[in-house]
């Protein structure tokens, strides 16, 4: 008796000391703009969307430790990948996490690929991260160009806005975008009249704005983002564009944009969101504890989310395999594992990196519709999971192809 | 109706219209430079403070529409006189202390201010920006055969001539800005006849100051209100005041207005170099005169 506990005793002592020693340690990088235009959008809220993946992950369940780090890439390409360099090399750091503004991100999956880590994508847009410059280290998760330019694109030429004219952020993200929805608008009968690329960051848009009313194309695709986005809509009112029969497509368009237009300038716009906080209970409890961690009363974007159902999956993948280590065994997992999330419900990832869900075509609230804070969208139309995302036959990824 | 010709492929009417925008860019310009050599002229600080001054003004107009329910035309009056106190207070808590020091320790000082500033605002309202409509009385706008200008933008046009004129009177005119120029030349001498010159370069501060926020209510119903408003025009402007001259007063009127409509003209030849052309044009104003188009060269 005596004997058998002692035994026992050290058994437990051994298997203790065994589970410490075999925990799997992993740190997760949120690597986005901290300080700039796309802040809101991401920002410090994708660090809280990782705490809350976490959290609900329970890594302490699955023998394992989560620690998550973050930084500011100043929408700089160059700074990107030095801090994904650094992360990977100096801090051990195992995944990269959202990293918006498309030129950073096609940058930072260079790095990942060379190191064999993982990249999850949540910010960024540019549908080429899936194409011709896909990589078997990154999940792309929450939506992109080809997505957004199908959704909003092949709605407004389906309801008779058949001419278009692009106002294009001059960047990797601009120019896919207008790419993108270009060959929408064309294939479902459209015409695109013209195009002007601004500076990205550019305050005064009146300028272009008149190039896009004398073209006389009944939308003026914004194929822009963040502040860019807010800066064209508010000139746009203001120089008679909408009230002259011309309509905006906001290609890119955010839940903290519609705020900070207010809905009195924004009301009427149609845009694609492949989530929103006030779609369902999940979503309304899973915002009510990002805006406790937040405490400054904004609404979580589509980003965010994405961050949150990313890392969730990303975890559940590394505890599936016991380890992180390489980065293109747990994508694998990532893409053999069917996904489950509160917010994105069930999906799963593509050979080519894509996650898939469905997207929603939105249109902004009239001032007096909205009932209480965040009330900003009606919602006109769900495209399914299948249709939402490009077909792979036409992603031009060499992981695919080959 | 105008009659039609094209200039390089670009339709007059195009044309006129790029030129007007242009001016209406060129307002803006011109205030703030107006108010940066304001402050180099009679001070000999560099403010870098300036552009988030200018977005303080157009936070201050949107606080006060949102909390105490005061619209445009009073925020017009209101705001140039708060963010004009900030300005003093600056001017006495630490530009006072380095007046006698060379020129980089107030740059780096105004600098170092400006990113504490945006820094707060961030924090405290986020990036996205903040909504801020069109006043009542001035929406709408009038087809002028070559393009619809909306009235917000003739408005800007007209108050900002008036308010340039005003100054460039107030300084180079009055008996005020007499007293003004010779403190600036020799202080210790105007000190001699009993003008309280200390009180007098306080004050002029918090003027200069006041412009870059009166800058800002009235950006703030046609730019997004937000943190990063400032840095995004400041760079501009200082390019402004360095092509026209440090510290002359027309110099940064009139360069203002001109680079304005060069910057308008280049959104329509040549979109994408439209932030970069004005930097061009002051690398080659500096190489050919040094002190700037209206400045005394030292």
């Amino acid at each position: 008796m005596r004997l058998t506990t002692t035994v026992a005793f050290a058994a437990v002592a051994l298997f203790g000391t065994a589970a410490q020693a075999e925990d799997i340690n992993v740190k997760l990088g949120v690597l986005n703009d901290m300080s700039s235009l796309y802040a809101d959008i991401s920002g410090p809220g994708s660090v809280i969307a990782a705490k809350l993946a976490v959290e609900d992950f329970n890594p302490a369940a699955h023998g394992m430790k989560v620690e998550i780090i973050s930084a500011d890439h100043q929408n700089k390409p160059d700074v990107g990948s030095n801090i994904a360099r650094q992360w990977f090399d100096v801090d051990h750091v195992d995944a990269i996490l959202d990293v918006p503004t498309s030129s950073v991100a096609l940058a930072v999956s260079d790095v990942t690929r060379e190191k064999n880590k993982v990249f999850l994508i949540s910010g960024a847009a540019s549908s080429d991260l899936t194409g011709p410059k896909c990589s078997p280290n990154s999940v792309h998760w929450t939506y992109d160009t080809w997505m957004l330019a199908n959704g909003t694109g092949k709605a407004l030429v389906k309801t008779g806005g058949d001419t278009w004219f692009f106002l294009t952020a001059d960047y990797a993200f601009g120019h896919a975008l207008e790419h993108d929805t270009a060959a929408v608008v064309t294939a479902n009968g459209g015409k695109v009249l013209g195009a002007v690329d601004h500076p990205l960051n550019t305050q005064d848009f009146s300028s272009f704005l008149l190039q896009a009313q004398a073209s006389k194309a009944k939308i003026i695709g914004l194929a822009n983002a963040g502040g860019d986005t807010i800066n064209s809509i508010k000139q746009g009112a203001e120089f008679g564009i909408t009230a002259g029969g011309q309509q905006f497509a906001g290609l890119l368009v955010f839940v903290t944009d519609v705020q900070a237009l207010g809905l009195k300038t924004a009301q009427g716009l149609v845009l694609t969101e492949t989530w929103y906080w006030d779609m369902n209970d999940a979503n309304r409890a899973w915002t009510k504890r990002w805006q406790a961690e937040r405490q400054d009363g904004k609404f979580p974007s589509m980003v965010v989310a994405g961050v949150y159902s990313a890392t969730l999956h990303y975890l559940k993948a590394v505890a599936a395999l016991k380890s992180a280590a390489d980065g293109k065994a747990v994508v694998n997992q990532m893409k053999a594992m069917p996904t489950d999330d509160p917010l994105f419900g069930k999906g799963y990832v593509r050979t080519d990196g894509r996650k898939i869900h469905p997207a929603y075509l939105f249109q902004v609230k009239k001032p007096e519709e909205s009932k209480y804070a965040g009330d900003v969208y009606n919602l006109r139309a769900t495209i399914p999971a299948e249709e939402a995302f490009r077909p792979m036959k036409d992603d031009n990824c060499p992981m695919v192809t080959n | 109706m105008l009659p039609m010709f094209e200039v390089f492929g670009i339709p007059s009417q195009a044309l006129f219209g790029q030129l007007l925008l242009g001016l209406i860019n060129g307002s803006f310009y011109a205030l703030l430079s107006l108010g940066l050599a304001v402050i180099f002229g009679m001070l000999n600080i560099i403010n870098f403070t300036h552009g988030a001054q200018y977005m303080m003004g157009a936070f201050a107009a949107f606080l006060l529409l949102r909390y105490v329910g005061i619209g445009y035309w009073p925020a017009l009056v209101i705001v140039p006189f708060i963010v004009g106190v900030t300005g003093i207070v600056i001017e006495r808590l630490f530009l006072k202390r380095i007046q006698k020091l060379d020129h980089l320790y107030g740059l780096i000082l105004t600098f170092g201010l400006a990113l504490i500033i945006e820094g707060l605002f961030r924090n405290y309202y986020g990036s996205s920006g903040q909504p801020y409509g069109v006043p009542e009385s001035l929406q709408g706008g009038r087809n002028l055969g070559f393009m619809f200008l909306p009235n917000y933008r003739a408005w800007v046009i007209a108050f900002s001539l008036a308010v340039c004129f005003a100054t460039w009177f107030a300084i180079e005119r009055t008996r005020l800005g007499s007293y003004l120029r010779a403190a600036t030349e020799n202080p210790a001498l105007v000190r001699a006849f009993g003008v309280n010159v200390p009180r007098m370069v306080t004050l002029t501060y918090g003027f200069g100051v006041g412009l870059a926020g009166l800058a800002g209510v009235m950006a703030a119903p046609i730019y997004n209100v937000s943190p990063q408003m400032g840095s995004d025009i400041i760079i501009v402007v200082f390019a402004v005041v360095v092509i026209g001259g440090m510290g002359s007063i027309m110099g940064a009127i009139v360069t203002g207005f001109t680079l304005g409509i060069v910057e308008g003209l280049t959104k329509v030849f040549f979109p994408e170099a439209s932030n970069t052309v004005i930097f061009v044009i002051m690398i080659v104003v500096l190489l050919v005169r040094p002190a700037g188009l209206f400045g005394r060269s030292a």
